[in-house]
């Protein structure tokens, strides 16, 4: 139910006034009346190889960490599938900017980056998107208006809501879609963001994948508030609850999301309640939660599984969606091999794009 | 065609582990995410999952296996249906190894950057007597006429025309939407001001002074200076981080503090300190037009002081060169900021006693400019730094190393160096003056090198 709007003391220089139309639950309504997006079978057919391609390239990289061909820290996406390809599937690709933490393998792939240069980016090649220099942590495409990426918690958030700004000062029309997770959201400069974010009027969407865990801290134990969509009301940000484990249902509400941000209505911030399969980081044995657990999510919630059901419910044959996983494996094939057989940066590189100038 | 399972690395430092347990058997049908078995690091009990669909064919290393080496094969599998070619198994991490821990090949370094030095002013240019505050707000409002992508953001800039008022006027001429006042809220609009630049902005993000720029210091090094160099030169930061550094008068040790060697040691960070009007107007134009990401040192004792500054239409300084302020032979002071200026008084009273000294001015902290350095001590073959700043880990220190290193034979004398007291900067009025260097401190250092 929505609350009684509140009249607070109006002031010159404050945001412009919303008071009577404070819609701090109406996106959430609105999600709820609108429910899962009604796709074509075409478009589900893309979102399920969009989602397998994510899940199988990460079980390769994860395969080929342990044959010590990646290094250092490699953060799996394995269960959170529906959550990138929900969501960035309804972003306008190439005006539209995407901004995330260290695990974003998903959303590279989510945006359609090729996967042969982030799995040579793994292994530390030449070849790999960042020319070997920036790991698993560190990728961007420009190209792709994808803008890393990033190793220090919660900074993308920040550096999101500058991406935003810039959409607005250009007035290009474009948004940010900055994600970050439910460990990241108890970091001081998501606040700062969305008080900067919401006193502007910023073209940003907030999104927390809450996946249950902070490294090894489940989210009660690290967070007072639990429910992640209530924590822009501090700042007037509308927030939404969503189930990360559906696609269908990412996609609708980020519809309702994005048509906020783009009439101009300001910052909303969006819950998605998800899962990881894997540990925090490769080396994280993930003593924090029972095998049931994880069992239980992977028998009955799985994304994957999910829109496989539907898809055999409209009609596709166990052996078309075999086809589309035959075809994946092959892609991801030709990845690794890629990967594994492309060369080491030359030693030059050391040197090149410390900076842009010539001093 | 089997599928081979290796003993997989599970930590980035793994070598070896014992095969703890099977959780499954031969002729047992898997699927990818099954776990097979468990494996114990160093540090962990880790379960190792199945990648590939099939069944175990056979099992190699039986539980209980200790030592068993990363890339052994531990178990075969048969792939589901043989028409579906299974991976190729990949190079054994073996044989990767080596490679990745041999000792790189040294490799060249950068190509050297042409010498640059400032532009000629052409003769009969009128000299006006400016201030360095007037001096760095025409920097600002010359670059936003020239660029709209230009903007300034921070406390109090805009309304308030600035806390030091560096950016008096610029609302006015600007409007709200490129002179932005923010929240105290430093971290979150650095993070901002950043990513704008990522974006394709070119923002002036102002620190009310570098000190709350603490709060802030992860996006101008961890996200500013750093990204082009991860992404292989993908994402540029042509922002420009600026506002008061080190001491002020009375303010007490947490807003008395020169962040100058701080930055200056950040691979991927441009940082300019300028001391006098010219400098600060042609170095902050230079620094608004740059490609990499700036860190502007201004001092606040210094934003009231007038100087001349040229009339010209575009007042456009080299980055990464220093200025000689004062031609002398018998010994070099090397100074930047606040310092510069208590340098040439330095240099006024030991010429009273017959030394004729130097003064550089570094203006750019990053890259510093050794050749003009060096090529003055080559002359005088004696050199002081004078710093106000602390003496550890300083940029006196890394002047001193470079003297070491690379000028070592035209040495005559130990490189001095004069700078604050190792201290936390007090408030009382006498305690302070005793911390902080002055002219006739660096007399003495001169004199002492000269050996009078």
């Amino acid at each position: 139910m929505a609350k009684a709007a509140k009249t607070t003391k109006k002031s010159d220089a404050g945001p412009p006034a919303q008071d009577m139309d404070f819609i701090l639950h109406s996106l959430q309504e609105a999600h709820e009346k609108a429910g899962r997006y009604d796709a074509s079978v075409e478009e589900m057919l893309h979102f399920y190889e969009q989602m397998l391609l994510i899940r199988r390239f990460e079980e390769k990289a994860g395969q080929l960490y342990g044959l010590g061909l990646i290094g250092g820290f490699c953060h799996l996406y394995i269960g959170q599938e529906a959550v990138a390809v929900g969501l960035q599937s309804a972003l306008k690709e190439g005006l539209d900017s995407v901004i995330t933490g260290y695990r974003d393998h998903g959303h590279m792939l989510a945006y359609g980056i090729d996967p042969n240069v982030i799995m040579a980016e793994l292994t530390g090649r030449e070849a790999g998107i960042s020319r070997g220099k920036g790991g698993s942590m560190h990728m961007f495409s420009t190209e792709h208006k994808f803008y890393g990426g990033h190793g220090i918690v919660g900074a993308q958030v920040s550096l999101g809501g500058g991406l935003a700004l810039g959409h607005q000062y250009r007035e290009d029309g474009g948004l940010c879609l900055a994600y970050f997770g439910d460990g990241a959201a108890n970091q001081g400069q998501v606040y700062e963001t969305m008080n900067m974010a919401a006193l502007w009027n910023l073209p940003i969407i907030f999104v927390v994948e809450n996946n249950g865990y902070a490294m090894g801290t489940a989210v009660k134990r690290g967070s007072a508030e639990t429910e992640f969509h209530r924590r822009g009301t501090a700042f007037r940000i509308p927030g939404m609850d969503v189930n990360g484990m559906d696609v269908l249902e990412v996609r609708g509400a980020a519809e309702i999301a994005i048509a906020h941000v783009r009439e101009g209505k300001g910052p909303v911030l969006m819950e998605l309640n998800t899962y990881r399969y894997r540990g925090h980081s490769m080396s994280d044995p993930a003593k924090y939660r029972t095998r049931e657990e994880v069992q239980d999510v992977r028998e009955h919630k799985d994304p994957i599984e999910g829109l496989k059901k539907l898809l055999l419910e409209k009609g596709k044959s166990e052996d078309d969606l075999k086809a589309i996983d035959k075809a994946i494996r092959a892609r991801v094939t030709e990845a690794a091999d890629f990967a594994e057989n492309s060369p080491e940066p030359a030693a030059a590189e050391l040197y090149t794009d410390v900076v842009v100038g010539n001093y | 065609m089997a599928i081979e399972l290796k003993m997989p690395a599970l930590s980035p430092t793994m070598e070896e582990g014992t095969l703890a347990k099977w959780l499954v058997k031969e002729g047992d049908e898997v699927s990818s995410g099954d776990i097979i078995a468990e494996i114990e690091t160093d540090k962990a009990t880790m379960e190792f999952e199945a990648v590939d669909e099939g069944v175990i064919a056979s099992i190699l290393v039986a539980e209980g296996t200790e030592n068993v080496k990363v890339g052994t094969v531990i178990a075969t599998m048969a792939g589901e249906g043989e028409e579906a070619a299974p991976a190729a198994p990949p190079a054994p991490a073996a044989k990767e190894a080596p490679a990745a821990a041999a000792a790189p090949t040294p490799a060249a370094a950068p190509p050297k950057a042409e010498p640059k030095s400032d532009p000629e002013i052409p003769v009969g240019t009128n000299m006006a007597t400016v201030t360095v505050r007037e001096a760095l707000r025409d920097a600002m409002a010359e670059e936003m006429r020239r660029d709209d992508r230009v903007f300034i953001m921070g406390e109090e800039v805009a309304q308030y025309q600035g806390a030091y008022k560096v950016t008096q006027g610029l609302l006015d001429e600007f409007g709200p939407k490129r002179v932005i006042d923010t929240p105290i809220t430093e971290y979150g609009f650095a993070g901002i001001g950043t990513g704008a630049a990522m974006g394709g902005l070119r923002p002036v993000v102002e620190f009310m002074t570098f000190n709350f720029a603490m709060q802030a210091i992860d996006h101008i090094i961890n996200s500013a200076a750093k990204t082009n160099y991860m992404s292989g030169g993908q994402m540029r930061c042509p922002v420009v981080f600026r506002g008061p550094n080190a001491a002020a008068s009375r303010v007490g040790a947490q807003h008395s503090q020169n962040y100058g060697p701080w930055y200056a040691s950040v691979p991927g960070l441009i940082v300019i300190a300028p001391y006098d009007s010219s400098d600060a107007k042609g170095l902050l134009k230079a620094a608004i037009r740059c490609e990499d990401p700036v860190v502007f040192l201004e001092n606040e004792l210094v934003y009231g002081r007038s100087f001349e500054l040229p009339e010209l239409d575009d007042h456009v300084l080299p980055i990464g060169k220093a200025r000689i302020m004062r031609e002398g032979k018998d010994a070099t002071i090397v100074s930047y900021s606040i310092g510069v200026g208590l340098a040439l008084e330095a240099a006024e009273k030991l010429a009273e006693e017959g030394i004729d000294a130097e003064v550089i001015d570094l203006r750019t902290l990053r890259p510093l400019d050794k050749e003009t350095v060096l090529k003055s001590l080559a002359k005088t073959n004696r050199l002081v730094v004078a710093e106000e700043g602390w003496p550890v880990c300083s940029i006196a220190s890394e002047i001193i190393a470079i003297c070491m290193e690379e000028g070592f034979d035209h040495l005559d004398a130990p490189v001095l160096r004069v700078c604050d007291e190792d201290v936390p900067l007090p408030y009382a009025a006498n305690l302070e003056k005793m911390a902080l260097i002055d002219a006739d401190r660096i007399v003495s250092a001169v004199k002492k090198v000269c050996y009078k």
